[in-house]
């Protein structure tokens, strides 16, 4: 990611030019505030299907600070311009949305507009929600509007000169924001669409795992190769896809609906509650993203089959222990094995390194948060848990560690930075290992949970 | 008789002189014991005095059939012994169960051993203070009633004083206890009643050797157990060579399914035993029920049907009428630390330090296991972890026992497996409760009827066959028959038959033989799950009658210091007739007396329910319990606070799983308890102390109403009941999502 | 043989690499606070400090170990001569089987040391990795925060050295 400081200034020019030119067509008005309407004028029904698309739509996760109240916003969410907060969308009628009409929310979500005129950052990913057809925002709507009002006033967000100006946003939108609602594919089945319109729209998938431009838009020639997200790396999930062993429909649904798969590992990191949500909303639609992903994906490389054909040999030979001739080696026998080897299935077990993708990814990130850190168990819930290893192991330890299994569980090069990422990583999960607590600051890591 | 007033100790202890006194005690002692009333608490069983207090050169020891399971219990009974014998409470020291050197008192359990054991140390404290007395007065030729007893000694009004251990003879204490004793007055109490600290927590703080776990003995070796996959497996194959080539390999014992390996070093032990799990091969055979439909499994299982409980009216009718399923699945004791013992036999003497609740009923089995005299085995409690009753201590005594008879004389130490401990130990009984009531015009119910489905509450004393290692050996003893425990106390119908009067009543105890996944005591027996019924159906009535819960449950209530309890509750928690919790907050209200016949308790909640998630969290907890006369009121309330904890984390988060052969809740993954994350931001308890007034069992009494309140306060947040334990999010997120 | 730190003084250690620091403290050094509950990583009854930072028993190879100092309950202070968090347990009586409590007391002990000012939802929020089955819960809290006044308002109320080995 280039320096933000040098790069900043050429985006600014782009941006102040493309601005004043766009003035004219961006501008929007403010619509009027209304009466809150009353929760009891909303029909259940609506509200429920509202609280399916809002889950498909993982908006919990970005608008609710951990333990915080739900959708009172606040959460700082890092980019390379600064952090921005999320916003109040319950129906606060001073600090939330709740003298928002439907039509100032549908604008927001179609345009990136609030309803006093102002352009939202893009941040709030209304380049996917400008997907979303009319009836869904119109339960979104009233889910939205039937939560628990909660006052608490929006952080400032934490921009510098000159992305705090928000018409800077109008620029963007101009180059980025394509409009209208999602089109099906007629050569495609209806549950394709179905995964396609929720993919591209609500579940926003792209907006992780697409890398950005440095205007910080998704680049459209790369969509799902893969891009960063709170120091976590949300893998390529298209034919880049470095996981062992390719994804199926089958696993995908699995993963997606319950959180783990037996051929990938558990959902962690920011996917955990990705996962968590979709295993509230309707099968059908979680049956319907993996088929569309399916497709995104794209059927296997013969390289890729046969690796894969390998991997599951290696894995069903119940191979004898190798020597643990290594410092890493050593390390992977005493505190890893007992759970990675045990041959106990998931997901309350270990996975088979092998399986591990985030051994094959193209840095060590994820697998040093998930040393690092464990994983913790969920409250009154069976939940997988793994302890973590920060306290216990110096970076040279870890990346002894990290050498040692990406050489011995992944065909791909080593890594060269794996001592920076450590670092990185322990100084990022510091901040929530040390504040795991419901009541303590956000911090833009705290991100690892359930 | 004459003797001199001063004797010296030694002589006294090593019986010189015949000084075998006779005496008499204000109640002469009738010499014909046919008929006569018994002697207070475990006194019955074991009257002779110094079965329970010794004063030597050493000092005074107290001795107690019971077991500290970390209730406070030698804190506890140190300070009875302290109040009635009139000694600094530090100068006691106290024996815990030991079949060589204790009374046998059955089991630690049923919240019985203050009522029994506490009640015995008290008189026979109090009779051997009398006896003191009287040897005093007869040796200083003074009437009795003008002696005075403090700080260990006797004490004339002239000054002249006598330790009790210049008084005692070696043979004075053996004596049977009287009937009746002479106990102090409660408004004179020094010690009894007083938080005293507890003896156990310093060194428990402090690193100092507290549990059975601790234990080193010399040439101590290591043993693991290599458990069956599932019940009924069978051991058809285990090649052991490369388990030999080990490094501190000692010797694997097998007798049938029976399987364990012995090493020099833990770490080599566990190593071993992944091993030997590897070279063995079982073969199983499903034969668990279906664990998502348990009220199917056991109301269709064969049971044998008692009605405990009937009363009729026809004269009382009612016009409205509800009816209520309530259902518990098995759940677990998840002992914190895996259970363990040491076994060694030497001389033919088996001895087995173990945290078992009861020391002579486990040896019967491990000897009748070992085909070996009753005399020739000892038990020795140690403490282990909190127990919560029937665990896998027991077998554990019984593995050791197997083992070290293989090795002998060598300690061999026996440490269950986390996942061990989940899947062997015997499980709390699930359990289907049928409710049905009718109200009159008053609001007062005229018909109650109650059914409930439950396997045995208890499998011991079981002998033998009650145990793994016997169970699974070659010629192994069959599981015994399950008997229904007796009523007043009862196991799976304790509590069943409600406190409440009610005119037309019926209770009625399907015991259920059949025990597809095995089960035991767990703390509070049938009476978590029917006071989780009674009380979630009693609020559910006052509901329909339109009725405050409280008042309620006062109107069908006699029993006078039960009404007290819940006026204390209440009051203490403000609750106010026609409340309304604040959004997404719900109160809730709960009583019962446990086993009817020991404390009662009453718990006032608050508990928030998050609409996003369904996730209830208790919030506020106000308890008033009455147990009699209170030993020590800070162990009673951390009792209770326990108990209100524990049943949360039963109530709202826990069921044993399975699938048709195997447990599969094997750890703390699979098997989530409570963690401060669902610590509520309140406990407080109320204790209404009766001085002078028995004392009533308490480390049961909370389990009940504390799920029931919960209960109730859910159903008030959400508008929703729910009756199905446990109580997870997810079944209240399902209900509450429009 | 390795050469480890444990409450200030170097032991030698004969046991394999791969043995886990708890039954090296228990069985080599005998030394009994930190418990065996499960050896998983999931209860905490095994948590000791290392360097200063909680860690889990159980699950922490002596290979791991090398150059780092290991303090255990044990170290922090005795019955005689109680350190600030010994002295708060005993004073709040927190513990009904106390099977649990070493373990507890450890990981407050490192957030202590850490942030001497803890709210209540960051103690409890620390606490998250140690389970306690007696419901002895609401006195552990009560315990740490008295240790943390304790702390704060003397340095003089003990040594806080352990005569431990």
């Amino acid at each position: 990611m280039p320096k933000p400081g040098i790069v900043g200034g050429v985006v600014a020019a782009v941006l102040i030019g493309g601005a004043i030119a766009a003035f004219a067509v961006t501008w929007r008005p403010a619509i009027d505030a209304i009466e809150p309407p009353a929760p009891q004028s909303f029909d259940p029904a609506l509200v429920k299907r509202g609280r399916d698309l809002a889950a498909t739509g993982n908006c919990s996760d970005c608008h609710t600070v951990p333990g915080g109240k739900a959708f009172a916003g606040g959460l700082a969410v890092p980019t390379p311009f600064g952090a921005i907060y999320s916003s109040n969308i319950t129906p606060d009628a001073d600090t939330g949305i709740g003298r928002w009409s439907e039509v100032a929310f549908q604008r927001a979500m179609r345009s990136g507009v609030d309803r006093a005129g102002h352009h939202l950052y893009p941040t709030f990913p209304y380049d996917h929600f400008t997907n979303v057809s009319d009836e869904d925002d119109h339960a979104l709507y009233a889910f939205l509007m039937t939560r628990t009002a909660v006052r608490a006033a929006a952080r400032a967000n934490d921009l510098s000169f000159p992305f705090n100006q928000r018409f800077v946003v109008a620029g963007w939108k101009l180059l980025f924001l394509k409009g209208g609602t999602y089109k099906a594919d007629g050569t495609q089945s209806a549950e394709w669409n179905r995964g396609a319109y929720l993919v591209e729209g609500l579940a926003h998938c792209g907006a992780c795992h697409t890398p950005r431009n440095v205007l910080g838009a998704e680049k459209a020639s790369a969509s799902f190769s893969g891009g960063d997200v709170d120091n976590w790396r949300a893998y390529a999930i298209n034919a880049q896809s470095r996981s062992p062993l390719p994804w199926t429909t089958d696993a995908l649904f699995h993963y997606l609906r319950y959180g783990w798969d037996a051929d990938h590992g558990l959902a962690r990191g920011p996917m955990a509650e990705v996962a968590a949500n979709l295993s509230l909303v309707p099968e059908s639609d979680v049956r319907a993203i993996a088929l569309y992903m399916t497709s995104v994906f794209g059927p296997p490389t013969q390289t890729r089959v046969s690796e894969a054909s390998a991997t599951r040999s290696e894995i069903k030979s119940s191979e004898q222990p190798a020597p643990a001739d290594t410092p890493g080696a050593a390390i992977y026998h005493a505190a890893c094995a007992t759970c990675h080897d045990s041959g106990r299935p998931l997901p309350y077990s270990g996975i088979n390194l092998r399986l591990s993708t985030a051994l094959s990814a193209p840095d060590p990130r994820n697998a040093a948060n998930i040393i690092l850190s464990g994983i913790r168990p969920m409250s009154g819930e069976r939940s997988p848990i793994m302890p973590g290893f920060a306290n216990s192991m110096t970076d040279d330890q870890t990346a002894a560690l990290l050498t040692y299994l990406r050489g011995r569980f992944s065909s791909q090069p080593a890594w060269s930075n794996a001592e920076q990422i450590i670092r990185d990583a322990r100084r990022a999960e510091t901040v929530s290992l040390q504040n795991p607590s419901a009541a303590a600051p956000a911090g833009p890591m705290q991100r690892d949970k359930p | 008789m004459n003797s001199p007033v001063n004797l010296d100790r030694r002589q006294v202890l090593a019986g010189g002189g015949a000084l075998i006194v006779s005496f008499s005690l204000s109640d002469a002692f009738a010499q014909d014991h046919a008929g006569a009333p018994k002697p207070p608490g475990s006194l019955a069983t074991s009257p002779y005095l110094d079965a329970w207090i010794r004063i030597d050169a050493d000092g005074i020891t107290i001795f107690t059939g019971k077991a500290e399971l970390g209730q406070g219990f030698k804190t506890a009974f140190q300070q009875i012994a302290a109040e009635e014998l009139d000694v600094p409470f530090a100068s006691l020291k106290v024996v815990t169960a030991d079949t060589l050197l204790t009374a046998d008192e059955g089991y630690t359990s049923g919240s019985q051993s203050t009522q029994y054991s506490g009640t015995a140390i008290q008189n026979a404290a109090a009779q051997v203070r009398e006896l003191l007395v009287g040897e005093a007065a007869r040796r200083l030729d003074l009437p009795a009633e003008t002696l005075k007893t403090q700080n260990g000694a006797v004490i004339a009004l002239d000054g002249r004083r006598l330790a009790y251990a210049d008084l005692v003879a070696d043979n004075m204490l053996h004596v049977e206890a009287q009937p009746k004793s002479k106990l102090k007055n409660p408004a004179t109490y020094a010690v009894m009643g007083r938080p005293v600290p507890r003896v156990d927590i310093p060194a428990k703080v402090t690193g100092g050797a507290a549990y059975v776990q601790d234990m080193r003995l010399p040439g101590m070796l290591h043993a693991r157990i290599v458990r069956p996959p599932s019940y009924g497996a069978q051991l058809t194959e285990c090649d052991t060579s490369a388990v030999e080539k080990l490094s501190g390999f000692v010797k694997v014992v097998r007798d049938g399914n029976f399987l364990a390996v012995v090493a020099q070093k833990e770490f080599q032990a566990i190593k071993a035993m992944k091993a030997l799990s590897r070279a063995a091969t079982w073969k199983e055979q499903p034969g668990l029920p279906k664990q998502d439909d348990l009220l199917a499994v056991l109301t269709s299982l064969k049971s044998n049907d008692k009605i405990i409980f009937q009363q009729s009216d026809p004269s009382a009718t009612g016009q409205r009428t509800i009816e209520a399923t309530y259902t518990r699945p098995y759940q677990a004791h998840g002992s914190i630390g895996p259970s363990c013992a040491i076994g060694q036999f030497v001389d033919g003497t088996m001895t087995v330090w173990t945290h078992t609740q009861g020391v002579y009923p486990d040896r019967e089995g491990i000897a009748e296991m070992l085909k070996v005299p009753l005399s020739s085995v000892r038990l020795i409690h140690v403490e282990g972890s909190g127990c919560y009753g029937h665990n896998g201590a027991d077998d554990a005594a019984a593995d050791a026992a197997l083992i070290a008879r293989e090795l002998p004389g060598i300690p061999v130490r026996v440490q269950w497996m986390r996942e061990q401990e989940h899947a062997w130990e015997p499980f709390g009984p699930a359990m289907v409760t049928k409710l049905k009531a009718s109200l009159n015009d008053s609001g007062k119910i005229v018909d109650w009827n109650f059914d409930v489905w439950t396997n045995t509450h208890s499998m011991r004393p079981g002998g033998a066959g009650s145990m793994l290692a016997a169970q699974h050996m070659a010629e192994p003893f069959a599981v015994p028959e399950p008997k229904p425990l007796p009523l007043p106390a009862g196991g799976g119908d304790r509590n069943a038959i409600p406190i409440y009067k009610f005119p037309n009543a019926k209770v009625v105890h399907r015991f259920i033989p059949a025990m597809p996944v095995r089960v035991s005591a767990m703390r509070a027996l049938g009476a978590y799950h029917n006071v989780f019924s009674i009380e979630s159906f009693m609020t559910e009535l006052a509901e329909l009658a339109g009725i405050d819960p409280v008042e309620f449950r006062l109107n069908h209530l006699e029993d006078k210091r039960g009404r007290e309890v819940i006026e204390k509750a209440a009051k203490e928690f403000g609750w106010q007739k026609g409340q309304k919790a604040p959004p997404d907050r719900g109160y809730g209200f709960a009583f019962a007396r446990y086993k009817s016949l020991a404390a009662y308790c009453a718990i006032a909640t608050e508990v928030e329910v998050d609409r996003e998630t369904g996730r209830a969290r208790l919030a506020r907890a106000i308890a008033a319990v009455d147990s009699g006369q209170v030993v020590n009121p800070d162990g009673l309330a951390n009792q209770i606070e326990g108990a209100i904890m524990q049943s949360m984390s039963w109530t709202l988060y826990e069921a044993v799983t399975f699938d048709d052969t195997r447990i599969t809740s094997i750890d703390w993954q699979t098997y989530p308890i409570l963690r401060f994350d669902a610590v509520p931001d309140r406990i407080d308890v109320h204790i209404i102390n009766r001085p002078g007034l028995p004392f009533l069992g308490s480390g049961e009494t909370g389990q009940g109403p504390a799920a029931a309140s919960i209960a109730n306060a859910i159903a008030n947040a959400t508008g929703k009941r729910f009756r199905d334990l446990p109580l997870t999010k997810s079944k209240i997120k399902g209900a509450i999502d429009a | 043989m390795t050469t480890l730190k444990v409450n200030g003084h170097d032991h030698e250690i004969d046991a394999d690499s791969d043995t886990p620091l708890l039954y090296v403290l228990r069985e080599e050094l005998r030394l009994n606070a930190a418990k065996f509950g499960c050896g998983l990583g999931q209860c905490g009854a095994c948590t000791v400090m290392v360097d200063g930072k909680a860690v889990l028993s159980c699950v922490t190879p002596l290979l791991l170990l090398k150059g780092k100092e290991v303090t255990t309950l044990e170290g922090l202070g005795t019955i005689e001569k109680p350190a600030p968090i010994q002295r708060a347990f005993m004073e709040e009586q927190a513990a009904q089987c106390g099977y649990c409590i070493a373990g507890m007391m450890m990981r407050a002990q490192a957030l202590l040391q850490r942030n001497p000012k803890p709210t209540d939802a960051q103690i409890r929020g620390e606490l998250q990795t140690n389970l306690c089955r007696c419901g002895t819960h609401m006195r552990i809290l009560r315990a740490v925060h008295r240790a943390a006044r304790l702390m704060d308002t003397a340095e003089l109320t003990t040594s806080g050295e352990g005569s431990a080995q």
